[in-house]
């Protein structure tokens, strides 16, 4: 009887396993590219806004801390974003003829509120409560980067669930004194991270919360 | 048949163990393919399967959808974006008002909670108040102005009113009048007669359909002045309740009384020196109070004045003619002169009132356990007496305008009158009403009336304290108040409800620190001084002797015990909340008791027409045991054409029925058998835990000589018989206790759960197939006889097991220990598997067999907790110890660095509770007040002997009969 497989089959077989393997690790090599790209993270895409709102100008320019604009950062699970009166407080002074400002002062006549796409949007089952990361020694500028150099703002790390527990299986690697949580240019880890992580969290009674209603309820 | 009996059953079908209960028991998820089965409904089924796989896998793909912020243009000064506000304000039913405090998100109130400061609260609220904010934004509400049912405007009415005004006012005012509930607002009623003053041909009717008519005709009756009578339950040892259901009703004070009663028996439970309150209660229909009777007589509602008789001609004159039961009941009174309560129900006739009154007064009790005050109602009037006045004079054509302020005439006034035939001769007919009702329909004009959290009012409590009603809201769709209507009448028009209030207060406190008064009694939710005086009352006049019974088939009239009186009905959370007796949803039925059922050939499920006084109405049968023999019990507020998508057609009209000589009850009644099968939606078997000792009760004396009742050897498992490690808890250890002894069964922590934790509601198919969704259900229990059982409720939440039987099984880890031992439902996590839910030996968990959730009707987005996560299709839930709460806590004690004291995280359920029967707190903490109620020896654990060592654990009942009284 003839043989059912030509010679050349043997190589074809071969070249077959390996070609189905190098697709299926290019299938997930793709499909991880693609989790942990910018297109599903946001992840360094500026957002566009009703008004180019520039952080680098008011935080490096003008020297304005979080909290005049963030104001219920300390307090509440949600930093605040600033009602109109806020802008305008410095905006009827100066540059108030810049077409820019033109939604600002609109909204500020009409009564209507600015509305802001939001660069940092966690799934709705998620509850992040902003006071006591703050409290904590957690700054700004761990989870937001250097919003201080942003002319429109974007987001610099995933917020997924895997980089939320990094930090909160080890706090010691990126909390900071407390005085400096609104220091933008302070650097977590910080060189000396090593010796005053464990400290402050010791001083702070920083938990390691990692059940799942910590964030989920 | 006696002895066979189990100790404690839960209905007619466990008795006998029929093979349709035993299959029903024996299904976790009774009738959990209806779709599989039914041919059309399968290919329903699939098509949704496919769909529904093809979006999964759609949207998997999708990028996170783009979310705005809005802050504000000006913030308002205390407002913080993501910390709630809480106010005070007041609801009222009845015109009774209790004092709330109400949770609110950046002004969308979304939580009623009692208002500690308020006598009439302490901090308790009932189902009905928990559900009213649902009330709030239900989009079937009436939304704009009409006129012949024509959309209108405001201006364009107001014109119309000055016009019927100016007409009558033409006559000084005759051929206006006025009809609203029973009064007790201050301002409105110095509105009213400031206008009758004016106009003083105008009148002013008041009617309630379930209001205090006898209560008012009995006082008038015994002193002759309709006085108010409060009682004072914590100084009571001897409780004689005559169909009064104090405990849990729309009784004035009832939340009030509710505490007082079982503040009393926890105490005598700690302490065997105290003395515990023994409750006789003489009904007919079994109540809330009846269930927590010492001593539940059952009789006929129409005998129960005969008993009172009885009662009083024994005080007055022992004789071996009474029977044992007054004999006994009458030396235990006379055995606490001044330390007991007679208390006559709302629903029983002025007489049976006036020998309450008189009892009182021969025992001492007047000034020492019942007080009297001046009626808290601005204008007391017998309510039928007014209503009958104003349709006769419709009949009689003197009427030419009538303007209701809220209401549903035309659906609850007796049916004697014929309210709708008369109304139609009326030429300028107006309503107010916070739906458009079926008065609303026969209205020219209908004015959507304002939701009273976003109304600017004031109202009187039980004993006369009056608070403001503060709006939370400025109202959704342009809602008037009366106020702003009695405005209008005064050529006012453009004067606001706040104002006009705040006037009335300022000319009773002139005093140059009225910004201060205002303030201090906006912000307590009482106004100081206004609780009325106590009042010693003349000797109670025993005018005519009380009828006796009549014979023949009695109907009995009450309002619904999760809907009221119709009112409320359009309220899918009281729709589906549990009646307590009888576990029956989104329906009303007609109660019979067993052996008349077999007497009259009828059982559960049979649709009969009951004929009385010449009106005829069917409804369906329901077997109740306990329920008095020769009676009929038909409960209002159903059958409604008007309601709203809700409530619209289901149930029958009771009212139908009503008459106003039998406005509670009547004789003579007849019925006949129509058909059968009626498919009622109750939750009473799933979910069952079947023969295993889940309650245990025994006497007060008993568990001080023995306290290790509640805890047999037999049921305790030594905590080292599992092969998984011990959990360490190291900060917190949540746990909760329940105290059965506290617990009256009124549901209001069910509702509260649902408010708090955004449960959705399923509708009765699905409550059918057992699928509610209620996180806390109460359980109810018999004990005793077929005919006259002991009703016994306990609430069952999540246990929150140490070695929790779903967290081994779930495949995904979607319910794990926390390092607090809560047990966590993770519902990004879950999949739907149920195997959690089959392993669950307390069946507390709830899975979401469809989106029930709403997601589409936006006037509801408003109701939800934003703390909580709205559940979607596809996901178990549970009970999770309100951890939103514990959260929150835990985050402000550790920002202020303190430790968290007990007490400061309230579970929504032990916050509504009016018992304060549920107490949660902190194990770890042996000073925490849960921790000393899990050391009291009646402290047990439902099903511990399967060692899954629950963390929610119950208190034994214990109970205080009269050892005079052997229940034979």
């Amino acid at each position: 009887m003839a043989q059912i497989f030509p010679r050349s089959s043997n190589s074809l077989a071969k070249i077959t396993i390996v070609a189905v393997l190098l697709a299926g690790g290019g299938i997930l090599w793709a499909a991880y590219a693609l989790n942990a790209g910018s297109f599903t993270t946001g992840v360094e895409v500026a957002r566009d806004q009703n008004v180019p709102f520039s952080h680098k100008h008011h935080v490096s320019d003008d020297g304005i801390d979080c909290r005049y604009c963030h104001t219920s950062v300390e307090t509440s699970s949600f930093a605040g974003l600033p009602p109109t009166e806020t802008c305008m407080s410095c905006h009827s002074q100066i540059w108030t003829n810049a077409a820019m400002l033109e939604p600002v002062r609109e909204s500020f006549r009409s009564g209507k509120s600015l509305e802001w796409t939001r660069v940092h949007d966690l799934p709705d089952f998620v509850y992040f409560n902003h006071s006591i990361h703050v409290n904590k020694g957690i700054g700004c500028s761990t989870c937001h980067g250097r919003v201080d150099q942003m002319p429109l703002t974007f987001k610099v790390n995933t917020l997924y669930m895997q980089w939320c527990v990094g930090c909160h299986r080890n706090p010691e690697k990126y909390v900071r004194p407390r005085d400096q949580v609104f220091n933008p240019a302070y650097e977590t880890p910080a060189p000396n991270q090593d010796e005053i992580g464990p400290k402050l969290v010791a001083q702070y009674k920083i938990q390691s919360l990692t059940d799942c209603v910590t964030c989920h309820r | 048949m006696q002895k066979d009996l189990p100790q404690y059953w839960r209905s007619l079908e466990e008795l006998a163990q029929t093979a349709e209960f035993r299959a029903f028991v024996e299904d976790e998820f009774p009738n959990r393919t209806p779709d599989w089965n039914d041919a059309g409904s399968r290919r329903r089924f699939l098509t949704l399967m496919g769909a529904s796989i093809a979006l999964a896998g759609a949207s998997a793909c999708t990028v996170q959808p783009k979310e705005m912020i809005v802050p504000y243009v000006r913030q308002p000064e205390d407002y913080v974006p993501g910390k709630p506000l809480f106010y005070a304000t007041s609801a009222s039913w009845g015109g009774i008002a209790t004092g709330l405090l109400v949770e609110s998100h950046l002004g969308r109130p979304t939580k009623i909670e009692g208002n500690p400061q308020h006598p009439a609260s302490l901090g308790a609220t009932d189902a009905t108040m928990q559900a009213s904010v649902l009330t709030l934004y239900d989009p079937d509400r009436s939304q704009t102005v009409t006129q012949n049912g024509n959309i209108s405007e405001w201006g364009v009415f107001v014109t119309a009113l000055t016009a019927a005004r100016d007409s009558a006012g033409a006559r000084r005012g005759a051929g206006f009048r006025l009809l609203t509930g029973t009064v007790t607002s201050p301002t409105l009623a110095a509105q009213i007669q400031e206008f009758l003053t004016a106009f003083p041909g105008a009148k002013w009717h008041q009617y309630e359909p379930c209001g205090r008519h006898s209560a008012r005709a009995g006082a008038t009756a015994a002193f002759g002045q309709p006085l108010n009578t409060i009682y004072r339950f914590d100084r009571a040892a001897v409780i004689v309740s005559l169909d009064a259901d104090f405990l849990c009703s729309s009784m004035p004070g009832s939340l009030r009384y509710a505490r007082d009663y079982s503040a009393r028996r926890r105490a005598a439970a700690v302490n065997p020196n105290a003395h515990p309150p023994r409750l006789y209660v003489a009904e007919g229909t079994p109540s809330i109070t009846g269930g927590m009777a010492e001593h539940r007589l059952r009789m006929r509602t129409s005998e129960v004045a005969a008993f009172a008789a009885a009662l009083a001609q024994e005080l007055k004159a022992p004789s071996n003619g009474s029977s044992a039961a007054v004999r006994a009941i009458a030396k235990d009174l006379r055995a606490h002169p001044g330390e007991s309560i007679v208390i006559a129900g709302e629903h029983q006739p002025p007489g049976v009132h006036v020998l309450a009154h008189a009892i009182n007064q021969m025992l001492g009790n007047a000034g020492k356990t019942v007080l009297y005050t001046d009626s808290v109602e601005a204008n007391p009037v017998d309510e039928l007496a007014s209503l009958t006045e104003l349709v006769n004079e419709m009949r009689s054509g003197a009427v030419e305008s009538l303007l209701m302020f809220g209401g549903n005439p035309v659906y609850d006034a007796p049916a004697d009158l014929n309210f709708l035939a008369e109304l139609k001769k009326i030429t300028f007919r107006a309503h107010l009403g916070v739906y458009s009702n079926e008065t609303a329909a026969w209205c020219h004009w209908h004015i959507p009336e304002a939701h009273y959290l976003e109304t600017w009012s004031d109202a009187r409590a039980y004993d006369g304290t009056a608070s403001i009603v503060q709006p939370l809201i400025a109202p959704i769709y342009s809602g008037k108040t009366p106020h702003d209507l009695i405005n209008v009448l005064m050529n006012r028009a453009d004067r606001s409800s706040h104002d006009t209030v705040r006037d009335y207060w300022q000319r009773q406190h002139p005093a140059a620190d009225f910004n201060d008064f205002w303030q201090i009694s906006l912000h307590d939710g009482v106004i100081a001084g206004t609780t009325f005086t106590e009042k010693m009352p003349p000797a109670a006049k025993l005018s005519t002797p009380v009828a006796s019974a009549a014979s023949g088939l009695e109907i009995v009239f009450r309002p619904d015990p999760s809907i009221g009186d119709g009112a409320l009905s359009n309220n899918a959370w009281l729709q589906e909340m549990p009646k307590p007796q009888n576990k029956m949803t989104w329906d009303n039925a007609v109660w019979i008791s067993p052996k008349s059922a077999e007497h009259y050939g009828v059982t559960t499920g049979d649709v009969i027409e009951i004929a009385f006084q010449g009106r005829k109405v069917n409804g369906p049968v329901w077997i109740l045991p306990g329920h008095a023999d020769e009676s009929l019990t038909v409960h209002l507020g159903y059958g409604r054409t008007r309601a709203g998508k809700v409530a619209n057609g289901i149930g029958f009209n009771a009212y139908a029925l009503r008459v106003s000589s039998a406005v509670w009850q009547g004789s003579g009644a007849a019925f006949t058998r129509k058909s059968g099968g009626y498919p009622f939606a109750t939750t009473q078997h799933t979910q069952t835990m079947e023969e295993r000792d889940p309650f245990r009760a025994a006497t007060f004396a008993e568990y001080h000589q023995n306290p290790g009742f509640a805890n047999p050897p037999d049921k305790h498992v030594s905590p080292e018989t599992t092969l998984f490690p011990q959990w360490q808890y190291n900060h917190h250890k949540w746990g909760m206790a329940i105290d059965l002894t506290a617990c009256i069964g009124c549901h209001a922590c069910t509702i509260a759960c649902q408010s708090e934790n955004n449960i959705p509601v399923v509708g009765k198919t699905e409550v059918a197939k057992g699928r509610h969704m209620n996180w806390l259900r109460v359980d109810r229990y018999y004990q005793g006889s077929l005919d006259d059982p002991e009703t016994l409720y306990q609430p069952v939440p999540c246990m929150h097991c140490e070695n929790a039987l779903c967290e081994l099984v779930c495949p995904v880890a979607a319910t794990v220990h926390s390092a607090e031992g809560l047990n966590e439902m993770v519902y990004n996590r879950c999949v739907g598997t149920r195997y959690c839910s089959n392993n669950c030996p307390y069946k507390v968990r709830r899975f979401n067999f469809f989106l029930y959730a709403d997601w589409n009707t936006q006037s509801l987005f408003g109701v939800r907790n934003p703390d909580v996560s709205v559940r979607s299709r596809g996901v178990m839930e549970k009970c999770s110890y309100c951890v939103q709460r514990i959260n929150g806590a835990k985050i402000e004690a550790e920002k202020q660095d303190r430790p968290l004291a007990d007490g400061e995280i309230v579970t929504a359920c032990q916050q509504a509770c009016p018992a304060e029967a549920i107490v949660f707190g902190d194990l770890n903490d042996p000073n925490s007040r849960v921790a000393k109620l899990k050391r009291e020896r009646r402290n047990y654990g439902l099903l511990e002997e399967l060692n899954t060592r629950p963390r929610t654990t119950y208190l034994a009942r214990l109970r205080n009969p009269n050892p005079d009284l052997d229940k034979g």
